[in-house]
């Protein structure tokens, strides 16, 4: 297996992107992550997605969208994993050039929520779950994390507040970067106080519905090299599925699939939690975050809550947590996610971050999840001495 | 709108709350599955569903799909029943500040929505507290 770089990352700007097609957004994302790269012509494509047939009426994008890049005859394909699309496109990235089989290989993602109302948005989204056995039952999405947060506040005492401190901190550290949908900071009253979505959790508990993309260039470790920018590798990659829906789940307070991608992550790389430096997580509501830190080994098991208001996992603090805004505030154009994550970690590796920027990392990770935790992948990336 | 064949191939489930066991594992499935997912066994006996339990987590849905518009606000939570099965399903008929963890429900055959104004009419079980 070849050692992978990641050599160019691209983002636009995310939101409400009225003006824009899916595919002019995806061309105009994918070109950055190519200039970035200095590299033209791509072997092969993925493009993670979650459900471009529900929110733009659009299936078989990989062929779309290659032809609009003037990538013409390339393999290009749409992978999909709801919410974790876009880190399981990157996966497959990854494994096609470690395999030798590509050189250069884009990955990016990409969601267009807003050509569809807000009930067909609910509708494509909650496609994710168990339609017969939990959308039967009218239970949404805020609905499903809604029944994980007050199983978590019961067994460990993890407060209201708690869950509003993961939104304070992912909004403070999006004020800082210009990319995301709400670069404004909020505060635990307003997140408490804002309109209430499933109990406990209430608007701002929640990740937005976003248009936008991001992108990444892979390839081998030895072509990154030849380049003037640091080398960041994709040193781990786990992936791993659970019970699809969430009654099913042993402990409806453990992600389990998180547990294992991020076991499968740091035994490819040869690394423990304390040798991170930076995580970008799937914070797509308030109290996932909280449950994933705990899955990944970051913070105790039912020390989430307390370890985000004992400030562990702000900008500044001992393991800082979505440096990017997170879901919460950059923008949750479900299948880029993953991609936008990984783009963050190298960001950061690289010291270009700007505003945001951790001190001198050397070690970063990703998790991107889909459903209510049945699907994760994580990534491990790691500067080039 | 899909078929009403999609509604009506889940009526043993929903109507007659059919599951299956894995008898080495002494594990029951809801609903019903053709491999168990422990052992691999694929000989899973017919069972019915227990028809009472307890509340583990709820939540209110503020925000609902489409189809539950004129229910909403409404409970959904999921409930360990008797027999070790946890279900999804509204909590109906109990208000919502006396609604807890660990309370006693039941299981009763109600209406869930409607298709439309010529669709099919949708039925299944929800939880009441038991009586």
């Amino acid at each position: 297996m070849r050692d992978v770089a990641v050599i160019g990352v691209g983002i636009t700007k995310w939101g409400e992107i009225w003006k824009q097609s899916l595919r002019d957004i995806y061309v105009e994302t994918a070109l950055l992550a190519l200039e970035d790269a200095g590299v033209d012509r791509v072997d092969s494509m993925y493009v993670g997605s979650m459900s471009p047939g529900l929110f733009v009426g659009q299936e078989h994008i990989g062929a779309l969208l290659s032809d609009y890049l003037g990538q013409k005859h390339i393999p290009a394909v749409r992978v999909e994993s709801a919410c974790a699309s876009g880190g399981v496109a990157v996966r497959m990235g990854f494994m096609e050039v470690a395999s030798g089989i590509s050189d250069a290989v884009l990955v990016s993602g990409i969601e267009k929520m807003t050509d569809v109302g807000g009930d067909e948005a609910t509708y494509a989204l909650g496609s994710a779950a168990d339609q017969e056995y939990e959308g039967y039952h009218g239970l949404t999405f805020p609905g499903l994390y809604a029944l994980i947060a007050r199983a978590h506040m019961e067994k460990y005492g993890t407060t209201r507040e708690q869950l509003a401190m993961v939104a304070v901190k992912n909004h403070k550290n999006g004020a800082n970067n210009p990319n995301a949908q709400f670069p404004f900071e909020v505060t635990v009253e307003q997140v408490i106080n804002s309109v209430k979505v499933a109990d406990p959790l209430n608007i701002l508990d929640c990740s937005p519905i976003t248009d936008g993309a991001a992108a990444v260039v892979l390839v081998p470790a030895e072509k990154a090299r030849e380049m003037k920018k640091p080398v960041i590798k994709i040193v781990g990659s786990g992936f791993a599925t659970d019970s699809f829906a969430l009654a099913q789940r042993k402990e409806i307070t453990w992600l389990e699939a998180t547990y294992l991608a991020g076991q499968r992550a740091y035994g490819m790389a040869g690394k423990k939690p304390e040798d991170l430096d930076l995580l970008e997580v799937h914070d797509c509501f308030t109290i996932a975050e909280i449950c994933v830190t705990e899955a990944l080994g970051v913070v105790e098991k039912g020390r989430g809550g307390a370890a985000v208001e004992a400030g562990e996992t702000a900008l500044e603090g001992r393991i800082p947590v979505n440096t990017s805004g997170g879901l919460k505030s950059k923008g949750h154009p479900v299948g880029a996610t993953g991609v936008a994550q990984v783009m963050e970690v190298v960001k950061q590796l690289r010291g270009e971050a700007g505003k945001r920027q951790v001190k001198d990392p050397r070690v970063g990770m990703t998790q991107n999840m889909g459903g209510s935790g049945a699907s994760t992948v994580c990534h491990i990336f790691e500067r080039e001495a | 709108m899909s078929t009403p064949s999609r509604y009506w191939r889940e009526i043993p489930q929903r109507y007659r709350k059919e599951a299956n066991r894995c008898a080495p594992c002494d594990l029951i499935y809801f609903p019903p599955r053709l491999i168990c997912p422990e052992c691999g066994n694929r000989a899973l006996e017919k069972t019915v569903l227990a028809e009472k339990g307890s509340l583990m987590t709820y939540t209110i849905i503020r925000v609902p799909p489409s189809q539950f518009k004129d229910q909403a606000p409404y409970a959904v939570g999921i409930v360990e029943m008797d027999d070790g099965v946890k279900l999804t399903g509204q909590v109906v008929d109990c208000e919502f500040d006396k609604m807890h963890t660990g309370m006693r429900l039941q299981m009763e055959f109600r209406k869930m929505y409607d298709v439309g104004h010529s669709g099919i009419i949708c039925y299944g079980y929800k939880f009441v507290p038991e009586y």
